[in-house]
């Protein structure tokens, strides 16, 4: 099967799939409704195909593609566990899939309750005293979480602070973010470890700072030891401290971001709380505040009035809404079936998510280089610094030939500060035996980078596609189909 | 235990080759004790699948649904009919599992169905090129508006009142976090004011943003507002409901710069307001602006066809704080979802299910408005939503409507207090006669 | 790799040249430069008749991994953008310092080229990288 067709090359004028009962009551000619300046005047070109053309079509494409659920998916920071099939069952119950948004709350009162009590679990595993649920992702709900911080600042006529600090080792989003809510960025510089230079955020720290944004464990899968101290540097300074929570699965039971000084924090559920990826989504982003940032929360925010829940609109300092409805409540639902299967028990997923991870680091160490020679949280960051320098193999060669072992490649050339980068995350819910396929995949590739550095180099040789040409993609846009 | 299939023997095992004598070491080896949780998180005891099933089965119970109930509600999210094939690709592993494809090499299916979701959005909108979707359709058009601030370099934005009443706040939340201005230009009754808009479409203005139809349902003069916006240099950006797509014309004909869409309508379940879908296209000339991820074709080694993202310099991995928004993911199993549905409709389909919306929507019109009390609240063309006058206010109704196992209409008088007991009715092409019938029955018993 | 660093030129610390023909000088990316970005896939220009100053940001060069921001050496009135790239961003690979010009301008102040670096300056700010 080397290319599928797309669906518009399959179609053939007049075929259907689905066809919908005859109008039931008088139809009526559209121009005499609508005038006709505002009809279309040529259909919109949509495929043409049967049922089993369409079906076909469909599960051909999903062949092409790499799953957890089809092999292991060890990519850093995305927590790539496996998602619970009885979650998909729970969001397709009725009053679950098939509620609407603005039928009154009286209608939906177990789906409020829903909502409130995941607020209460998810401020109970990260210490926070509120959480909203509205954020669709976790880029979204750093945008909230530093919109609610701006509010604060604002709220206080505290408006010189215009500034946020992001260490060098943070993601892409962390800066973004800051950016679309208004505020400059100022790179702090991150230790060999991943933690926060002390003294270099002592000297970027001021009046002029709103907040601090800030990943624990860092993006080297390491804990910040001083992640208190600069809490307190930051809060002195009169800056408030953002937790992205996107390496949650580390530490469950363990310890907890608001017991760490931290305002404001975000989770992913579609990391930590087992929610399907989907290919690129949906997700969902829940931001937890401190009871200082409680006034600014987007609305409406489920409330308790006496046996009943209600939304409460009535928030005159809220920052807003930032999604259309309630937030991805689907993707809660499921996140919901997930904490009712574990309770107190999350702690062991952080448990076993750590012991994975440093399994494959003692496993591999001898095969590449670390990034930071300590015991790890959930993933750990290798490099290939001495196979690039020694053999001309870079991490992009690695990552290409793990694809003919039909494993999907850990994260690679991130984080910016480690060079050739490999970052890999089991995750808790991989059996030994998957573990040691990888590691022995691992030390094959670096003993053949070696031996025979070009097999490894011009890798993949199994996959339905090589290597993609990205200049051309990007130098000549092909975005849609065009027809003929 | 549930899902970790670690033995104690493999934990043995493991911990032997780490050089711990257990996992405790591991994590105290890097988290200081004053910062340790000391006792159990308090959450409810784990229980098993079938308890999940049942403890959920009867939290939701006794909420009103779109099975049990006929569905008069719109408001941007639909009842309309979802063919059994989409969720069949739903629940494919291979798809509901999968991370974002930045491996092309083995995600060529979530690749290619997202390339064929860009085209057929094109193909709706007339636009040239589609991203590869946003969250929802509120917070795209707030990303629409970041756009065009960014492209003319003018900081104030004009958004129509007819458009949905979360969009705009949502609009707002966004703008103030760059220091944009929103102002909202003011109805005539069920439409915008052309007059009045007139006035406020100044070279100072990124752009303007219109609702097609309207969050009251009625048709809104684009093609004029189209001329007053081009004339002072700022850009058009339409939010157009995408099933109307298939008999209204599509913004790219009527120049829109931007269209924005919400795309629950497209074989996504009401699913209580998310994951919903956030559709964005745009010009060839604002490639580069658009936010969110773009698939293209390319040739792989092999001289084959194939598919991989592209245009990510701009993204929020690459440029950081430069980059055109920090969205990282998409909603793409949402886009699945509606690539799944186009197909199945098909481009016929597509009409007929709009023409049904229209037929019964006008069918429903026709009869409360012949009902004592009630009137159309304006006379102007309308789709698949319409706003009447109800002789008492439209909350009230609806409590009545529901022990018919009616969900009434949006009482949009609280957004919209010119328009007194108003209530926004829409109907979709599941509503059968007998539903419409047993609704203006319903209407016409409220004293 | 240091790459190809023609005498006649001057260049800056972010890997821009400058060529002076009179009162215009011709502003482009360096050979180096063009290395470590990879494939080019997209430059952005400025309007002609845009005026900058000396250090000012004035376009972009992108490739498929990453994104540069490109700067003038000079301050001065933009007088022309190479064309050829939108269709071809190849070139600035290709012929960094002939075909892949990417603007020319109309020099304000021509004594900020003291402030430039000279071939041999720049060779080992290069080597130093």
């Amino acid at each position: 099967m080397s290319t599928v067709p797309l669906i518009f090359e399959k179609s053939t004028s007049g075929k259907r799939a689905i066809t919908f009962p005859r109008c039931d009551v008088p139809e009526v000619a559209l121009e005499s409704l609508i005038p006709s300046e505002l009809l279309r005047q040529k259909p919109a070109a949509l495929p043409e195909v049967s049922e089993i053309e369409a079906v076909r079509h469909f599960t051909q494409l999903s062949r092409r593609n790499h799953g957890v659920d089809v092999d292991f998916y060890p990519l850093g920071s995305c927590t790539m566990k496996y998602n619970p099939k009885v979650n998909e069952e729970v969001c397709r119950m009725p009053g679950v899939g098939f509620a609407h948004p603005l039928q009154p709350a009286e209608t939906a009162q177990g789906n409020l309750k829903m909502l409130h009590t995941m607020e209460q679990w998810l401020c109970e595993v990260t210490g926070m005293d509120r959480m909203t649920l509205q954020p669709a992702a976790g880029a979204h709900g750093e945008l909230t979480g530093i919109l609610l911080i701006k509010a604060y600042h604002e709220s206080r006529a505290d408006l010189a602070r215009k500034k946020v600090i992001v260490p060098d080792s943070a993601h892409g989003t962390n800066p973004a973010t800051a950016a679309m809510a208004g505020f400059e960025v100022v790179s702090v510089k991150s230790n060999a470890d991943g933690s926060v230079d002390l003294a270099a955020l002592r000297e970027v720290v001021g009046a002029d700072t709103a907040a601090l944004m800030m990943t624990n464990p860092s993006t080297l899968g390491l804990f910040d030891p001083n992640v208190t101290e600069v809490a307190a540097i930051v809060h002195k300074a009169g800056g408030l401290v953002y937790y992205d929570g996107a390496n949650m699965n580390a530490i469950m039971g363990y310890a907890r971001p608001g017991d760490m000084g931290f305002d404001v924090v975000h989770l992913n559920l579609h990391k930590t709380f087992s929610t399907p990826h989907g290919g690129g989504g949906p997700g969902s982003g829940p931001v937890g505040v401190k009871k200082i940032l409680e006034p600014f929360l987007p609305v409406p925010v489920v409330q308790m009035q006496g046996e009943q829940y209600v939304w409460d609109w009535n928030r005159p300092q809220s920052i807003g809404k930032v999604h259309g409805h309630y937030g991805n409540f689907g993707v809660v639902a499921r996140a919901y079936a997930y904490c009712l299967a574990y309770g107190p028990e999350l702690k062991e997923v952080s448990e076993y998510a750590v012991l994975n991870a440093n399994y494959i680091m003692a496993k591999l160490r001898d095969y590449y280089d670390l990034a930071f020679d300590r015991f790890c949280m959930h993933e750990c960051v290798l490099s290939a610094k001495t196979l690039r320098n020694e053999h001309g193999v870079k991490t992009l060669d690695i990552a290409k030939r793990l694809l003919d072992e039909g494993v999907h490649p850990p994260t690679i050339y991130f984080p910016l500060i480690v060079e050739e980068a490999i970052m890999i995350e089991p995750t808790e819910t991989e059996d030994k035996a998957t573990l040691d396929r990888f590691i022995d995949a691992m030390q094959r590739i670096a003993k053949e980078a070696k031996e025979d550095p070009e097999r490894v180099k011009s890798a993949p040789h199994t996959t339905v596609v090589g290597r993609l040409d990205e200049a051309l993609a990007a130098r000549k846009p092909n975005l849609r189909y065009r027809g003929d | 235990m549930r899902y970790i299939p670690i033995t104690q023997a493999d934990k043995a095992a493991m911990l032997r080759d780490i050089g711990v004598s257990s996992t405790e070491e591991l994590f105290a080896a890097n988290i200081p004790a004053d910062v340790r949780l000391t006792r159990p998180l308090q959450l409810p005891p784990a229980i098993t699948e079938m308890e999940i099933l049942s403890h959920v089965a009867e939290l939701t119970k006794s909420n009103a649904n779109l099975q049990d109930y006929a569905c008069f509600l719109g408001g941007g999210a639909y009842d309309h009919y979802i063919p059994s094939a989409v969720d069949t690709f739903l629940r494919r592993g291979e798809f509901l599992t999968a991370y974002t494809p930045y491996q092309p090499e083995i995600s060529q299916g979530v690749l290619q169905v997202i390339y064929e979701y860009q085209s057929m959005v094109c193909a709706l909108t007339g636009m040239d090129l589609s991203n590869a979707s946003m969250y929802d359709g509120a917070s795209a058009l707030a990303e629409a508006a970041g756009m065009v601030v960014a492209q003319t370099g003018r900081k104030k934005v004009v958004i129509a009142g007819s458009v949905h009443p979360n969009y705009r706040r949502v609009v707002k939340t966004y703008m103030h976090g760059i220091g944009v201005e929103v102002v909202e230009a003011p109805l005539d009754h069920c439409e915008l004011d052309l007059n009045k808009l007139a006035g406020l479409i100044t070279e100072e203005v990124a752009g303007f943003i219109v609702q097609q139809p309207n969050f009251l349902g009625h048709v809104e003069q684009v093609r004029a507002i189209e001329a007053m916006v081009h004339a002072k240099g700022g850009l058009y950006v339409v939010c157009a409901d995408p099933i109307s797509l298939a008999l209204l014309e599509a913004p790219g004909n009527y120049g829109a710069d931007i269209v924005v869409a919400e795309g629950q309508s497209l074989g996504n379940a009401p699913s209580f307001g998310g994951p919903y879908l956030g559709v964005m296209a745009t010009r060839e000339k604002f490639a580069r602006r658009i936010p969110g991820r773009i698939v293209g074709a390319t040739l792989d080694t092999r001289g084959q066809r194939a598919f991989v993202l592209t245009l990510q310099a701009r993204e929020q991995h690459i440029r950081r704080e430069k980059a055109t928004s920090n969205i990282c993911s998409n909603e793409a199993l949402n886009a699945l979802a509606a690539t799944v549905y186009l197909t199945l409709v098909g481009k016929e389909g597509l009409r007929e299910v709009a023409n049904l919306c229209v037929q019964k929507a006008h069918y429903a019109a026709a009869r409360i408005a012949k009902l004592p009390g009630y009137q159309m609240a304006c006379k102007s063309a309308f789709f698949k939503e319409f706003t009447v006058n109800c002789p008492k206010p439209a909350d009230e109704i609806n409590k009545l409507l529901l022990g018919k196992k009616i969900l009434g209409g949006i009482p949009s008088s609280v957004d919209y207090p010119h328009i007194p007991n108003a209530m926004t009715i829409a109907v979709t092409e599941k509503r059968t006669k007998g539903e419409i019938d047993a609704l203006v029955a319903a209407l016409g018993e409220v004293k | 790799m240091s790459g190809n660093v023609p005498a006649n030129l001057r260049y800056t610390k972010e890997h821009e040249w400058i060529k002076v023909e009179g009162n215009v000088g011709i502003v482009g990316i360096t050979d180096y430069a063009q290395h470590h970005l990879g494939d080019v896939v997209f430059v952005e220009v400025p309007a002609v008749g845009r005026v900058l100053k000396a250090h000012e940001q004035f376009g972009v060069v992108e490739s498929v991994k990453t994104v540069s921001d490109i700067y003038c050496p000079v301050s001065g009135k933009v007088v022309e953008v190479n064309t050829e790239l939108e269709n071809a961003p190849e070139t600035v690979n290709q012929s960094p310092y002939e075909g892949g010009w990417i603007i020319k301008v109309e020099l304000a102040n021509p004594a900020e080229l003291d402030t430039l670096l000279d071939a041999a300056a720049y060779a080992k700010h290069i080597e130093e990288a």
